[in-house]
């Protein structure tokens, strides 16, 4: 496939991460702030919270969709910094790895996420 | 022939290497924010992997997820935290910005080159400085959550 | 700018340390540097210390110049950090010490001369001219069609003088070789906009490739560098924009230009002399549609 396909990707996967990131630092990682603005989210981080909000499917979808978006784009980065070190030669042996370790993520997180709603 | 007498007399090409993804030299504002936006990517991507991991150890119950939060909430963690919140709000707003420009939006047209000319790279500009500004006030809201709200 | 002559006045003559690469590939392995002191007068270039230099002090100095006017390309160097045409850069404007490299990215010919031999490659690989399908490539019948709105679509892009300034400039290119670099990737948009061109098709393809035009992260280097003002970082960003908008079928689509056929029965006004008779027998073609 045209290398545009895969750039064109990563762009959209950066413009989708641009909502949900947003979303997912606000709330886990500026809790305090979130108070202060008047929504009280409590401890986020708590066993019982993560659980909680692990059983929602709304949260579930949300989760798989941010995983993808943000394995796809990071790695696809990663790879393009790695590409501008390879010669072309190299390129289909590193575009495999880049790969195989993206699917590796992605099923290993899809696996938590997927069980943690199933209880 | 000539080409043959060429070849021979040539140095090897003096290439900056990778000493150029650290070190900007003398070139401008955009050049050095290329080298930021790529050490925050890659540091982003090394953290995901970390947190799918860490995410994980919820299955092994509240116990090892307790204990992993706590170690989360020890001064070395809190400052590595902020330092991601630091990078990720960086990349994502300078993302933002270069999602636009490099579709050919906010460079301006074409224009002839005559002289006081002024390059995309500077009709540009302004939206560099909003981005700064928008990255220096999100940090510091971050800095103030995470070291004076943190409970 | 932080770069101020130095000394008081503008006129008067100063001196100043021109710090230059020397590399003799047949008996050096790698280059060393020398300290020339060169008597600078107001308006004096770089290229003409090292003029003065070769004159007076070395004769073993190696370096390429040509028009000594900005329009050759030929004096690429990197000047006091920046890579720059020596003759468009005053040297008093650079302080007292100022130093001479080759351009980085290319193989070192001699001294501060660069083999150019990478850049030409990518250029003439991207098919830099303009292609029109069928008969009118290889016999053309008349002149194209084309408005100035058309024009200033590429003018810009088509001042490039092929110094080579920008590839030396490209923080890809300082890694990887295989990246066609700003000057071609300019001039694939340079002609893919060209109202009179139907090659966008090939010329586009050739660099939609992993080591091609994605691997430009406008750093901006390269705009910042080019002493012509082509501003190679912006053809690239719309160069991305076209390719983005043939992928996702989106993009407005016309046909190349028409072309024009001259005016046989036009009249000669009588206030315009005749053509002087035909100095080959028969003339070209272009005489015998003359009226
Ligand atoms: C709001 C979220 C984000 C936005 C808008 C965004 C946007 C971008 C953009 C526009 C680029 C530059 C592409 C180019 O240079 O052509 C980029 C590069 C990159 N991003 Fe992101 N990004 C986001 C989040 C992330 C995350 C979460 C990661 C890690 C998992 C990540 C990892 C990277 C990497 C590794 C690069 C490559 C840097 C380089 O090539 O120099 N980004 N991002
Ligand atoms: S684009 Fe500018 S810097 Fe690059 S080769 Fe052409 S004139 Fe030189
Ligand atoms: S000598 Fe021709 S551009 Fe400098």
């Amino acid at each position: 496939m045209r290398e545009s396909r895969w750039w064109i990707l990563s762009l959209s996967a950066a413009a989708l991460m641009v909502v949900l990131l947003t979303l997912h630092m606000g709330l886990m990682h500026l809790s305090g702030l979130m108070k202060v603005l008047g929504v009280d989210p409590g401890d986020v981080r708590s066993f019982a919270a993560v659980m909680e909000r692990g059983r929602s499917l709304a949260q579930m979808v949300f989760y798989l969709l941010f995983l993808g978006a943000a394995l796809y784009h990071g790695l696809y980065g990663l790879r393009s910094v790695l590409l501008e070190v390879t010669p072309p030669r190299g390129q289909g042996v590193l575009s495999g790895l880049v790969l195989a370790a993206g699917l590796l993520a992605f099923a290993y997180g899809a696996y938590v996420t997927v069980r943690t709603f199933t209880g | 022939m000539a080409e043959a007498a060429r070849r021979v007399q040539s140095g090897p090409p003096k290439r900056i290497g990778v000493r150029g993804w650290v070190y900007a030299g003398r070139y401008g504002l955009d050049r050095y924010l290329y080298i930021l936006q790529r050490a925050s990517g890659l540091g982003l991507i090394l953290y995901l992997f970390l947190h799918i991991y860490e995410t994980g150890i919820r299955l092994r119950g509240e116990a090892a997820w307790s204990a992993t939060m706590a170690l989360f909430r020890t001064p070395v963690f809190v400052v590595f935290e902020f330092i991601l919140f630091a990078g990720f709000v960086f990349h994502a707003l300078n993302g933002l910005r270069l999602i636009f420009a490099e579709l050919g939006w906010l460079l301006g047209p074409p224009t002839r080159p005559v002289y006081p000319y002024r390059t995309s790279i500077r009709r540009h500009r302004p939206w560099v400085y909003a981005l700064m500004v928008l990255t220096g006030l999100f940090v510091a809201l971050a800095a103030w959550d995470i070291f004076v709200l943190l409970d | 700018m932080a770069e101020r002559a130095h000394g008081a006045v503008e006129t008067g003559i100063v001196t100043v340390t021109v710090r230059v690469s020397r590399f003799h590939p047949e008996t050096d392995r790698s280059s060393g540097q020398q300290d020339y002191l060169v008597p600078a007068g107001p308006g004096m270039t770089v290229l003409d210390a090292l003029v003065y230099i070769k004159e007076h002090l070395d004769g073993s100095l190696a370096y390429r110049s040509s028009c000594r006017m900005g329009i050759c390309g030929s004096c690429g160097m990197f000047i006091s950090g920046l890579p720059r045409l020596a003759c468009q850069t005053q040297i008093r404007a650079l302080g007292p010490v100022v130093t001479v490299e080759p351009l980085p990215n290319y193989p070192v010919v001699r001294d501060v001369v660069p083999d150019l031999e990478p850049m030409v490659t990518h250029h003439t690989a991207v098919r830099p001219f303009i292609v029109r399908g069928g008969e009118e490539q290889e016999y053309p019948t008349a002149e194209y069609l084309q408005t100035p709105v058309e024009l200033d679509a590429y003018l810009q892009f088509a001042y490039c003088i092929k110094c080579g300034i920008c590839l030396s400039a490209c923080p890809t290119l300082a890694t990887d070789p295989a990246f066609a670099g700003p000057q071609a990737l300019a001039q694939v948009y340079r002609y893919s906009a060209d109202s009179r061109d139907d090659g966008r098709r090939a010329r586009l393809g050739a660099v939609d490739i992993a080591h091609g035009i994605w691997r430009c992260h406008l750093a901006g280097a390269c705009t910042e560098a080019c002493p012509k003002g082509v501003d190679p970082a912006l053809a690239i960003q719309l160069l991305k924009r076209l390719i983005v908008a043939d992928v996702l079928g989106i993009g407005r689509r016309r046909g190349p230009a028409p072309v024009a056929p001259p005016d046989m029965q036009a009249q000669r006004r009588p206030d315009i002399p005749a053509a002087p008779p035909a100095t080959v027998p028969g003339g070209s073609g272009a005489q015998k549609n003359q009226p």
